[in-house]
């Protein structure tokens, strides 16, 4: 983690984006590293979301540059499906299929999208299902798990695009307490696999313990960052004070 | 004469109830014909106007403009004008102005007959509403459902084929089955053109019979019996595809 020698995977650069009159991203400039963990913290309504959304191509945006893996996301002839190969996403309301059971939302994106073959893709996604500790409800349809369940599928669900970046927006905001920390500990444990990570919550324990780095936005800009220990021990911007105040 | 015949039979001498059809096997048989005609007639069109509504809903959420408004203006045309006069419209109306062409024999003929201009008619009658019922399904499907699949690279077609339309299909199924009810019901007009179903046969043969209340109450159980056995068909198709945890 955190050497700044491996390569970077995921790189804005002045991006801007407004809906209508209302510019939500004004101009946020951001690098992560092969490996690292980047948490973004902030206000709801400073454009968490919209920023994620923009890095895979979810939202157009206006102005700046995306280098997602090599590939400009703000290129206009994108080819969407290598960039969202490359990028995972997880969301706040976990948006599982509901139509189809747990193993099977795992392995519809690899065998529609990818064409990848059935018996293969099986194999690994139950290995999935069983690194979120889901093995025994591979046949549970969504509407018979829980928050954390459905989530945990979620993200099996995105690994197993053999994504080299993942995002995950405010994953744990629509879960019981008591269920949050078995998202967590899914993302803790692919974290320590060197995954990359873009994180956007609300569990500042969580994010100072496993970020490299802290991005605190606000209002469409990054008002500071750093590591979790300086940002969270000695905000500078009051900004910053104000909301840790709040919610600590 | 078998035992059956021979109670219609005697119903008929004994009290007058003239049910022609179940002692003359001449007038079975013709009686036959109208059913398989009518039976011919719904299958058909409940098919083709199912496919009618699939592909106008797929049409309707195309991003050019001049298509969406060819599909508003035929659900316009066709919600808001009385069946008999559209089957009128195209039998006699394009019927008269569509190119004729030669037979094995050598003579000219229609392109189309009226059976061909029943189900022309009532394919696009019926599919007019049914390209409401799978629109209004597409639009209940969640926004971040669509997302999700977007994000997992699934392109337009392929979320709208493994994805939105399964969905939007388990939403719309009541609608459905009450427009495809109206649909079967509504075949009985291509009597207007000469069709031969149960209705034109009824009439033929109380036009010589005399016997209009017997035969109406047969038209009115054969009906009877087939829309509820299509009732019933729908429904179970509707129980197979509940999704555990949702009620649609
Ligand atoms: N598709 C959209 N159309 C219009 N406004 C939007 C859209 N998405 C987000 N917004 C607006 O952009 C702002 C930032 O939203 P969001 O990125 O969801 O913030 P956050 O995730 O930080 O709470 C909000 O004011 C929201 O209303
Ligand atoms: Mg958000």
């Amino acid at each position: 983690m955190n050497s700044s020698d491996e390569k970077i995977q995921v790189s804005l650069r002045d991006v801007r984006k407004s809906f209508g009159a209302l510019e939500v991203i004004k101009g946020v400039s951001m690098d992560v590293r092969k490996g690292e963990v980047v948490c973004i913290i902030g206000p709801s309504g400073s454009g968490k979301s919209t920023l994620l959304r923009c890095i895979n191509a979810l939202v157009p945006i206006d102005q700046g540059s995306i280098d997602v893996c090599g590939i400009q996301v703000n290129d206009p002839d994108l080819d969407e499906l290598e960039l969202r190969r490359r990028i995972g996403m997880v969301f706040q309301s976990y948006n599982l299929f509901p139509h189809r059971t747990a193993l099977q939302n795992v392995m519809m994106a690899p065998i529609h999208v990818l064409k990848q073959d059935k018996a293969e893709v099986e194999q690994r996604a139950r290995a999935l299902l069983e690194k979120v500790r889901l093995s025994e409800k591979a046949d549970a349809f969504p509407g018979e798990l829980s928050g954390g369940q459905q989530q945990r599928v979620a993200i099996a669900r995105s690994l197993a695009m053999r994504p080299e970046v993942m995002m995950f927006d405010e994953v744990t905001a629509a879960l019981d307490p008591e269920t949050v920390n078995e998202v967590l500990f899914a993302i803790r444990e692919l974290a320590e696999d060197g995954m990359t990570c873009v994180l956007v919550t609300h569990e500042m324990a969580f994010a100072r313990e496993i970020a490299d780095r802290v991005y605190f936005t606000d209002r469409g800009v990054i008002v500071e960052y750093g590591p979790p220990a300086e940002l969270f021990g000695n905000p500078q911007d009051p900004r910053t004070q104000d909301f840790l105040g709040q919610i600590l | 004469m078998n035992v059956f015949q021979e109670f219609f039979y005697w119903l008929y001498d004994a009290y007058g109830l003239n049910f022609i059809v179940f002692y003359d096997s001449w007038e079975f048989n013709r009686y036959l014909v109208g059913l398989t005609n009518t039976l011919y007639l719904c299958v058909i069109c409940v098919v083709l106007s199912v496919v009618v509504g699939i592909a106008g809903a797929w049409l309707q959420t195309s991003r050019f403009a001049p298509l969406r408004w060819v599909v508003y203006c035929y659900i316009q045309f066709f919600r808001n004008t009385p069946p008999l006069a559209q089957m009128y419209f195209f039998y006699f109306g394009l019927g008269s102005v569509m190119p004729r062409i030669t037979n094995d024999m050598g003579l000219q003929e229609p392109m189309f007959g009226n059976f061909e201009w029943a189900i022309i008619a009532l394919t696009l009658f019926a599919g007019a509403f049914n390209v409401e019922i799978f629109r209004s399904g597409i639009e209940a499907v969640p926004k971040t459902t669509v997302e999700a699949a977007s994000a997992l690279g699934y392109s337009r077609w392929k979320a709208y084929v493994h994805i939105i339309f399964p969905l939007a299909l388990r939403i719309c199924m009541p609608g459905l089955t009450n427009n495809l009810v109206n649909l079967l019901k509504t075949t009985s007009i291509a009597y207007a053109i000469g069709v031969a179903e149960v209705l034109y046969v009824a009439n033929q043969i109380w036009a010589v019979e005399f016997n209009v209340p017997e035969m109406m109450n047969l038209v009115l159980v054969t009906y009877l019996v087939i829309v509820s056995s299509f009732v019933w068909m729908m429904s179970r198709i509707t129980k197979r595809m509940r999704i555990p945890g949702y009620n649609w």
